[in-house]
């Protein structure tokens, strides 16, 4: 490969990373929730950009940002809460089938809610990270980017440690594991669903956030949702560290082939690559790379 | 003896499609309103009714897939453009008229429903709702990109059917031509539930596991389920092609297969007449919404937006949807069933 082809493949190489970082969260959004609950959440992307919108709305008001960030997370955790209460609560023990589409039905609603109050138009996401790219060897990176890379990566550890030392990531674990056992330890597996809906719609708002500041704040947003389930389901729907090692995949994978295929075969292809794997894996390994395989001879 | 009226003597008779001469009566009164609303109603509503056709092909065939055989889709759109586009190739580029095009483009969904169907076999619940989204973002972005053969963005324009130099431009035409294609799909998917292979679906639907045990084939009748659905489908995206006389991959995004399953949670899962009120209602949605919006205008200036108004729409759909499963999962006909319950035995309760 000579310099100016490293050149480029690097490049991608990093700006996959970015994506994969976003991608990683939400998917960890997904996985989350799945775990404890059992429930994919086709709302994901949805919640995603809400947590943007607010977090637009909240420094249009000329509050600073780090500040910002912390009150449209403080609103999303509650805005998770009460979504788990109000529409998934009752859906209990009632066919995927019905808790899938209450899930879509909400992002419905979501998309809708965001038209009316925010209308539909692409807006730039005033975000604080330094404007100077950083350049070595040929290769530009903007300092949004890194941040997305360094935060993501953090949010990851940050969650593993969460899972491993303290009471509720234990309890939450529990739960996953076995639902009755958690119950007579005495863990409230209700309680265990509000706080699952409410750490996932806390990230989903990180990861909405900041790729809103690596692309712009729209109503598109939403669609990321959808696109980071391949991730998800790449790295195994109940692992929350293949969520993460499955986004970063998924981001270089979709930036490489979007760099490289796009041209040859005539555009779009960056969009259409994750469904692409997410088909060829459900064929060959449902479960993902790192998720617990179901033995099931029916 | 009353008693021995209401019981069913033999399973013949327990399958019958007119249970009493009662229904009978109130189907042709039906089918009579049916053939005589094109002389009542105006060009714009003649025209709504026209897509609700389309639509009760189009959620019967979902209905049987997902209502039946209780195999999630989130790719009823995909299949719906490829019936679409199948027509619109054909009768374009090859001038065939509709009786061929039409079966053709079901034929070809159907060849694609068995593909798509194949990770069934391995796959259930959320999986393979995953599986059909990924297929139907698939035939979307082959929409947009294959430009030779679909035009691309720009999309392809469709003539209108025609028989013998009789050609169904108008909505009227188009409504009675259609009347007589959703009257042989609603006979044929009833049939097809009457006979063994519709009890081998709901098997499936009710325990996969138990219908293994007594010897079903699951392969071949979950396969067989997906065929017949994204046949219906494709019947449906070609009535949908003549009827908009032109097709661009926008009409088929995801949103298109949520519409396609509000219809059959709001009409009733596991019923064709569910699928009928199901269409219908949410066919004719968007246009009750302005109506209302409309009326309301005086009221609320705020209203009279358009955009407003538009946006309000995707909104009321999500929240139709929620409500019914929240609080009415059987659907309108659940609905419909226990008031006809509760007026037969009233003033008792049961």
């Amino acid at each position: 490969m000579s310099s100016k082809g490293m050149e480029i493949f690097l490049q991608l190489f990093i700006s996959g990373l970015a994506l994969g970082g976003i991608y990683a969260l939400v998917a960890l959004g997904f996985v989350l929730i799945y775990k404890s609950t059992g429930v994919l959440n086709f709302a994901q992307g949805e919640l995603m950009m809400i947590g943007a919108f607010v977090c637009f709305s909240f420094m249009n008001l000329k509050i600073p940002f780090y500040i910002a960030i912390i009150m449209t997370l403080i609103v999303s955790a509650t805005l998770g809460f009460l979504i788990e209460r109000i529409f998934l609560r009752p859906m209990v023990g009632k066919p995927i089938f019905a808790v899938v589409m209450i899930t879509i039905g909400l992002s419905e609603m979501a998309q809708s809610i965001v038209e009316i109050f925010w209308t539909a138009e692409d807006r730039v996401f005033e975000n604080p990270f330094p404007k100077e790219v950083i350049s070595f060897g040929g290769i530009v990176i903007s300092q949004a980017q890194i941040t997305v890379i360094i935060v993501a990566t953090l949010i990851m550890m940050g969650f593993s440690l969460f899972f491993k030392y303290s009471r509720l990531g234990i309890a939450m674990r529990a739960t996953a594991f076995d639902q009755k056992s958690a119950q007579l330890m005495g863990i409230s597996p209700k309680r265990i669903f509000g706080f699952s809906w409410a750490i996932s719609s806390v990230i989903a708002t990180i990861g909405g956030v900041l790729l809103a500041s690596i692309t712009w704040l729209s109503i598109k947003l939403g669609s990321a949702g959808l696109r980071s389930i391949p991730a998800a389901v790449v790295g195994g729907l109940d692992s929350t560290s293949g969520s993460f090692i499955g986004g970063f995949i998924l981001g270089i994978i979709e930036t490489l082939a979007g760099g490289y295929l796009d041209r040859p075969l005539g555009g779009g292809i960056k969009e259409i690559t994750a469904y692409a794997i997410l088909l060829l894996i459900l064929f060959i390994r449902p479960y993902g790379l790192f998720g617990t395989k179901e033995i099931e001879r029916v | 003896m009353s008693v021995l009226k209401e019981c069913k003597l033999s399973y013949r008779e327990d399958i019958k499609i007119f249970q009493t001469n009662f229904s009978l009566f109130w189907l042709y009164s039906f089918i009579t309103f049916i053939l005589i609303i094109p002389f009542i109603v105006d060009r714009h509503i003649l025209s709504l009714l026209v897509f609700t056709e389309c639509a009760v092909i189009g959620a019967i065939g979902l209905n049987i897939l997902t209502g039946f055989t209780g195999q999630i889709s989130l790719g009823q759109a995909g299949f719906l453009a490829v019936g679409s586009y199948t027509t619109a190739i054909f009768a374009k580029k090859l001038g065939l008229p509709f009786y061929i095009t039409m079966p053709l483009s079901g034929i070809i969904s159907a060849i694609i429903g068995l593909i798509v169907g194949l990770p069934s076999i391995k796959l259930k619940g959320f999986y393979l709702a995953l599986s059909t989204l990924a297929f139907s973002k698939i035939i979307e972005h082959l929409a947009y990109r294959w430009v030779s053969l679909t035009g691309g963005a720009f999309g392809l324009d469709v003539p209108p059917p025609s028989i013998a130099g009789y050609y169904f431009n108008t909505e009227r035409r188009l409504y009675y031509l259609f009347i007589v294609i959703v009257f042989f799909v609603i006979i044929y998917a009833k049939n097809i539930l009457r006979t063994k292979v519709g009890r081998a679906f709901i098997a499936i639907r009710d325990s996969d596991i138990s219908s293994k045990v007594i010897g079903i084939n699951l392969i071949k009748y979950k396969l067989l389920s997906f065929m017949i659905s994204s046949f219906y489908a494709g019947i449906a995206g070609s009535a949908y092609a003549y009827t908009l006389n032109f097709i661009a991959p926008d009409h088929f995004n995801i949103f298109l297969s949520v519409e396609y399953i509000a219809m059959i949670i709001v009409g009733g899962l596991g019923s064709i007449l569910g699928s009928i009120y199901g269409a219908i209602v949410i066919t004719l949605l968007p246009e009750t919404i302005r109506i209302i919006a409309g009326k309301m205008g005086t009221l609320f200036p705020i209203l009279n937006e358009a955009y407003l108004v538009s946006k309000m729409q995707k909104f009321i759909f999500g929240f139709i949807i929620v409500i019914f499963l929240l609080l009415e999962p059987t659907g309108l006909r659940g609905l419909w069933e226990r008031v006809k319950t509760y007026w037969k035995s009233w003033p008792f309760t049961y």
